[in-house]
């Protein structure tokens, strides 16, 4: 039987040698790991992955394909129902969708979908494998905010089917979190992310960067000057947040944001690049979720000794399984069940300790995970010279505030219908603007489903 | 894109440029800046927009060189492009909400500390068109650090000038003439102080002395410029702000300029140590 064949470990770089270079850490499978690999699907009649992956890629047909060595054929399948399975195939957290579902996972271990849609998606790369034909233009005009993964597939959506699409951009660079967000050894910029955005304009997707819209232009400007007849807003929820504890604005404590988009929107860890990035001798990162394990991995990587300090336990990180294992192997020190409570500083105002306190875990709450309480008199302290503060995001307010009659939610969440319409005629939105910080899939996701809205209101208008 | 199309050396350490920005140009208001990057692998740098021609699609900026960055923008020459410009960024001066019969009643006291002239100059002007008195008092440490005399006497009824060295104008620092001018009956609606943090530090002091309302523009370390990542982060009336999207204007009386100098020097070893690579030397403390 196939499913006897263990699952086909993935090669990966040293961790020792690892921790001095941004180079991927994971090399993918070759051509023979992937037949194999492929090997140990069932190809199930009702597949229970399938269903777990938010936008229900034909997972046992892709990986047949591949048991066959057509992986072009194997990549038109995915292409049907992802733009960027060489992204997602190396973000998406895999053992909470479509692996976490496969019936193999059940006994034993799941069928590495995820590494099998990689290297499907990377193999079509190198090989110049493009079946997206121009459509022939309709001249009607969509405009496009933000060139993360909501946007781009929104876009790109469109334009297969004929409209004539811009992108507007804040950064000088487009990509979204895959660009400023995602490091390099996770997702690599040159070879993967900035291929996927030639793809994109092979479309004859325009993409203008350094537009802040709401700032450099309104919504209401594109729409009545520009002649846009829909927009679509993806701008993500990029905002910093902080603990709120004293001594949070003494030297050497970040946001992970800055942190990280120094490091890759910047490209601080490459000598020739201008921009500084602050290298502490032992930096202590806050928070568990991908965004904590990705400051803690690059501060690794610059030079520093990194401790992570989250307030509930292991099992409770929200961090992709493989990040977590990758962290650990590089001798990133975990302090679970801690909460810092005050940051202290020397004379010159510049960090040097963390005061914690210990948790325990309570009840459940609303989110279903168990709630943390501080523990009476249980304080210590971390000897550090930096902190990076990675505790999630929140959304930006700058175009919300400047589009009337575009409403938001409590938490400044851009309210929409079923398909992605706002309050606005004409203006629609998805992403981690709609849902909160969620996932590159989820986001793709919301995206398609704009552009299929935005398609149905421009026909019936 | 973005394309210089006049360069004008100010003094051999200060520059105005002139570039094409069309989308810049026609949403501009004094008290914003823009994010430049000279280059493909240039850092991202703020400067204000010291004036914009909507008809043209241009805006100018004043840029003083203290370090590598700003020396890059600077070699610049005509008919060069900057390989990013995005703006306007920050908000607007709380004046440009009043209407013209407001403004007319207002009198202004202005005071710019060496390249502070560049994002005062935009804030004068409009004031002075619309008919408030203006004064301004523009200070610096040497004549090559002391710019746009003459533009700004255009745009104000009164200009005092001094340096530190007394190389230009009278000998002594902005303080004592703004002091001079209060204690002499110089009544003001208003003080707007823009320059290095130190000198913002003082002028609120002897502002403070005079009861003179007083708006000061932070130029804290910046990344994205957006409210994204929060290096440019000051305490202002005990809260923590954003100087990019909150400012870069604030009310002087509630600004922590102790934490926001402190908070300038974070990558100062990185800074030096840039300078050093490039061959520049600095004869001033930054
Ligand atoms: C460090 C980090 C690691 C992550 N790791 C993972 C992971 O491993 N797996 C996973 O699935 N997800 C991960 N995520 C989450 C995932 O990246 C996001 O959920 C996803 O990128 C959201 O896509 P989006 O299109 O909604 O927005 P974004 O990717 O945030 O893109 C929004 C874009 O809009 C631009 N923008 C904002 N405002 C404006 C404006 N006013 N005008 C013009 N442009 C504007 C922004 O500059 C940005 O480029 C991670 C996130 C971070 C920050
Ligand atoms: C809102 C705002 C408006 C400004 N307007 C002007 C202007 O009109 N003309 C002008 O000459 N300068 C202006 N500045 C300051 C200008 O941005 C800095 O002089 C410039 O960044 C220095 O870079 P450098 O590499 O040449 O010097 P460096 O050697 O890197 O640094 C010199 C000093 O400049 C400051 N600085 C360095 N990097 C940054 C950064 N990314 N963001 C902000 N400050 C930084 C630091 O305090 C540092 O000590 C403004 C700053 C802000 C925030
Ligand atoms: S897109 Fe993500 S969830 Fe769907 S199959 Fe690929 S890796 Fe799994
Ligand atoms: S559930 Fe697992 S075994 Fe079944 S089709 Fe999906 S990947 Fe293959
Ligand atoms: S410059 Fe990044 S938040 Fe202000």
């Amino acid at each position: 039987m196939s499913n006897k064949i263990p699952r086909v470990p993935v090669r990966e770089q040293n961790p020792k040698i690892r921790i001095t270079n941004f180079n991927e850490v994971s090399y993918g499978y070759s051509l023979y790991e992937a037949v194999l690999e492929a090997s140990r699907c069932l190809n199930c009649k009702e597949p229970r992955c399938m269903k777990s992956c938010p936008v229900s890629i034909k997972i046992p047909a892709f990986i047949n394909q591949v048991l066959q060595k057509n992986f072009t054929e194997a990549y038109k399948i995915i292409s049907q129902d992802s733009l960027l399975p060489a992204v997602c195939g190396r973000v998406c957290p895999q053992e909470a969708q479509c692996e976490g579902s496969c019936i193999l996972g059940t006994k034993g271990e799941p069928v590495a979908i995820g590494k099998l849609e990689r290297f499907v998606a990377d193999w079509s790369r190198e090989n110049s494998v493009k079946f997206t034909s121009k459509a022939t233009l309709n001249g009607i005009k969509v405009a496009v905010i933000g060139s993360g993964p909501s946007g781009l597939t929104c876009a790109t959506d469109l334009a297969k089917i004929g409209y004539s699409v811009t992108i507007f951009e804040s950064l000088h660079k487009a990509g979204g979190v895959l660009i400023y967000g995602i490091p390099e050894f996770r997702l690599p910029k040159q070879d993967v992310v900035e291929k996927e955005l030639e793809n994109v304009k092979s479309l004859g997707i325009k993409i203008e960067t350094n537009v802040i819209v709401g700032r450099t232009v309104t919504i209401d400007e594109l729409m009545s000057n520009e002649g846009f007849k829909a927009v679509f807003v993806g701008i993500g929820a990029g905002l910093p947040k902080f603990m709120g504890v004293p001594g949070e604005n003494l030297n050497g404590v970040f946001s992970a944001n800055e942190f990280l988009t120094r490091n890759n929107l910047m490209r601080a860890f490459d000598p020739d690049s201008d921009t500084p990035i602050y290298k502490g001798r032992h930096v202590c990162v806050v928070g568990g979720g991908n965004v904590a394990i990705d400051s803690a991995r690059t501060a690794l990587r610059l030079g520093s000794k990194v401790t992570i300090v989250y307030r509930r336990s292991e099992k409770e990180l929200p961090a992709r399984l493989e990040e977590v294992q990758h962290a650990k192997e590089e001798g990133i020190d975990f302090q679970f069940l801690s909460e810092p409570v005050q940051l202290l500083g020397n004379e010159q105002g510049w960090v040097n300790g963390v005061r914690c306190v210990q948790i325990k875990l309570g009840e459940p709450d609303e989110s279903g995970r168990r709630s943390p309480v501080p523990v009476e008199n249980s304080e210590f302290m971390i000897d550090t010279d930096a902190v990076i503060v990675a505790l999630g995001t929140r959304t930006n307010s700058i175009v919300a505030s400047t589009t009337p009659g575009l409403v938001t939610d409590s938490r400044g969440r851009i309210v929409v219908d079923e398909n992605g319409a706002t309050k606005r005629d004409g203006i629609f939105a998805g992403g981690d603007i709609v849902t909160g910080s969620a996932t590159v899939i989820l986001a793709m996701g919301e995206g398609r489903k704009a552009a299929k809205a935005i398609d149905n209101y421009l026909k019936n208008k | 894109m973005f394309r210089i199309i006049k360069k004008e050396e100010l003094t051999p350490l200060v520059y105005l440029m002139e570039l094409k920005a069309d989308r810049i140009a026609s949403s501009a208001m004094p008290g914003q800046f823009l994010i430049v990057r000279p280059s493909e692998n240039g850092e991202r740098i703020p400067l204000t927009i010291c004036d914009y021609n909507r008809g043209k699609g241009s805006v100018t900026i004043v840029t003083q060189i203290v370090g590598v960055s700003s020396d890059k923008i600077c070699k610049l020459a005509v008919g060069d492009s900057f390989t990013d410009v995005v703006g306007p960024l920050g908000r607007p001066s709380a004046f440009v909400k009043l209407t013209d019969e407001e403004i007319k009643k207002l009198s202004y006291v202005f005071v710019a500390g060496g390249v502070g002239a560049a994002p005062v100059y935009p804030q004068a002007k409009y004031l002075h068109e619309r008919g408030a008195k203006v004064d301004v008092i523009l200070g610096a440490r040497n004549k090559n650090l002391l710019v746009m005399e003459e533009e700004m006497k255009k745009v104000c009824d009164n200009l005092y000038i001094c340096t530190d060295d007394g190389s230009k104008g009278e000998k002594g620092v902005v303080t004592v003439i703004l002091e001079r001018l209060l204690s002499g009956g110089k009544q003001y609606s208003m003080g707007v102080a823009i320059g290095p943090m130190i000198m913002m530090k003082f002028v609120t002091i002897s502002a403070k002395k005079f009861r003179l309302p007083l708006t000061v523009s932070l130029n804290t370390q910046m990344v994205d410029g957006t409210g994204m990542c929060g290096a440019c982060r000051v305490s202002v009336g005990g809260k923590t702000k954003f100087a990019c999207v909150d400012g870069p204007e604030f009310n002087a009386y509630d600004v922590d300029f102790e934490e926001a100098m402190r908070r300038q020097t974070i990558y100062r070893p990185q800074e030096l140590e840039a300078d050093r690579e490039a061959g520049l030397e600095f004869g001033v403390k930054k």
